[in-house]
């Protein structure tokens, strides 16, 4: 699996301290207790990390056990731990909607939730919206109207539009625009788009079919 | 994203015991969606995070006869869809509606808004808050044109970033700051500070404190809230204006006209609540009060265009508040 992993393009720290450092530092086995670096921890909040740790997520309905440090995203996660790769990472900074999951019914930017912060909560992903060899209506509605180009955003876009049609009945090009507000595309294809979720609205009668 | 420790209290004495005394020590964790990508950019590295939003007491938005209590960790989009927001505080709601991206108003937070650091790009790409490496400012002789025509006078150049500052100052709203050794309350334009220098932060909130709770009276005011905006997708604006005014028949007998994204701090527009009291709100009034909002305005080379921004933003918030229900 670690030909499929996302390469880290995230800039090199200036002067922060690196990784092997802090973790030879601060002991890997045994957090930061006693470095002197932080305060002592509440017994009763005990802290998780720096070093991998269990997880246990629901992504799709089903029970996802795996190990991670704290700093991986619910994305990474998906994408280079569980191989769900329907989830995109193109921006990574919350901005481009690309990576869009649900999330106990809303969507979110899954680039900036860390995987350990969606434990307890139902992950949907457009792995687990219809059943297998099923589309569900807004994917369908995307194929009729060819609501996408190089295909990059569609995922996100997908998950954006159900997660706004579970919850409201847009009346309006308008409406969608402002419900589907968080996704870029940069094709430009929204107004396939648009008429696309327009058209799903209509198919799952108004939302609320979550 | 350097490695950190990561801590889920359940209560606020809990978390407030995990803080720490510096702020690269502790950072708090609610909707991650400002804090993970400066982290991811290095801009910011804190040894521990401290998750807030298993904290129930922090969660919530209610009235009491104090007024309407806030919960730090309640959503921006509990915010926007409350009816109690719509129909006490307008202003409140446009706000929030107007923090642009479904994602970012179910993820994000009212604390979140008011904490979240500044967007200038110097401070993005590790220049430092008042991105002056070696005492020259890079926003003076460089790319400037969303940086600040207000308060600018200073080494900070940059402009608060959050939505809703304008609109709780306006309302006079009040902040509950926490810490292991106690609380304290913080009226919502003192909370807000223009830093003068690097490693001094643009609030007041302390490395060992949690923001708890926002409290907003009840005024009986009329208050709206104008943004001005490149696009209706996710931004953030170029200029506010959120206004409260207390009425007197048809007269303003006191106004509170407070700007956002034209300063290092949501900026009180003083001429124009002087201005203003005392008069009949006409669209000539509201007109004449936006220029005097921003008659100190000190725009730099490349942001002249937001200062008539800003009075539009001024003018249409007065004309929304005079047409709104008190």
């Amino acid at each position: 699996m670690s030909s499929k992993k996302d390469p880290d393009v995230s800039k090199k720290p200036r002067s922060a301290f690196s990784r092997r450092g802090f973790l030879g530092g601060v002991g890997v086995g045994g957090g930061v207790l006693g470095s002197g670096l932080l305060s002592p921890v509440a017994e009763a909040a005990p802290a998780s990390g720096p070093a991998a740790v269990p997880i246990t997520l629901k992504i799709n309905g089903k029970t996802q056990n795996l190990t991670l440090e704290p700093r991986v995203t619910l994305l990474d996660a998906l994408r280079n731990h569980l191989d769900l790769t329907g989830a995109k990472r193109v921006c990574d900074r919350g901005t481009c909607g690309a990576c869009t999951v649900i999330l106990n019914g809303r969507v979110v930017y899954s680039c900036t939730v860390l995987a350990i912060d969606a434990q307890g909560k139902e992950i949907q992903t457009i792995e687990g919206i219809a059943p297998a060899g099923k589309l569900h209506p807004v994917s369908a509605a995307f194929v009729q109207h060819d609501a996408q180009q190089c295909g990059y955003c569609t995922p996100g876009f997908v998950m954006a539009a159900k997660g706004y049609l579970d919850r409201h009945a847009p009346k309006s090009i308008e409406d969608v625009e402002k419900g589907l507000g968080g996704n870029l595309c940069r094709c430009g294809t929204y107004v396939g788009v648009r008429q696309a979720v327009l058209e799903a609205s209509r198919e799952m009668k108004g939302g609320r079919n979550a | 994203m350097q490695p950190f420790e990561y801590a889920n209290p359940t209560t606020v004495k809990e978390a407030v015991g995990l803080l720490g005394n510096k702020w690269d020590e502790a950072a708090v964790l609610a909707g991650g969606t400002d804090l993970i990508s400066l982290m991811k950019d290095y801009v910011y590295s804190p040894k521990r995070l401290v998750n807030i939003k298993n904290i129930k007491e922090l969660g919530g938005i209610r009235a009491d006869k104090a007024g309407l209590r806030i919960g730090a960790a309640a959503t921006i989009d509990e915010l926007a869809e409350s009816p109690l927001v719509a129909k006490n505080f307008p202003s409140l709601a446009q706000a929030a509606r107007g923090v642009t991206s479904p994602q970012i108003r179910n993820m994000g937070t009212v604390g979140g808004d008011l904490c979240q650091r500044p967007r200038c790009w110097y401070y993005r790409d590790g220049q430092g808050l008042l991105a002056s490496p070696g005492g020259r400012s890079l926003v003076t002789n460089g790319e400037n044109k969303y940086h600040a025509i207000l308060g600018n006078g200073g080494p900070a150049k940059f402009v608060s970033a959050s939505s809703l500052g304008p609109a709780l100052i306006a309302l006079g709203a009040t902040l509950t700051l926490q810490s292991s050794s106690g609380s304290r309350k913080v009226a919502a334009d003192k909370f807000f500070v223009t830093p003068s220098a690097e490693g001094s932060r643009e609030i007041a909130l302390l490395p060992n404190e949690l923001l708890t709770e926002i409290l907003v009276p009840m005024g009986g005011t009329k208050n709206a809230t104008y943004e001005v905006r490149q696009k209706e997708a996710l931004d953030w604006p170029l200029a506010t204006a959120s206004v409260a005014l207390k009425m007197s028949g048809s007269t303003v007998s006191s106004a509170r006209v407070v700007l956002g994204h034209v300063a290092p701090m949501p900026w009180a527009a003083t001429q124009a609540d002087q201005f203003l009291a005392g008069k009949s709100l006409t669209e000539a009034v509201a007109e004449d009060a936006a220029k005097a909002a921003l008659s100190n305005a000190t725009p730099l080379s490349q942001n002249a265009y937001k200062v008539q921004l800003a009075r539009v933003a001024v003018k249409r918030a007065l004309m929304a508040a005079a047409g709104a229900r008190g």
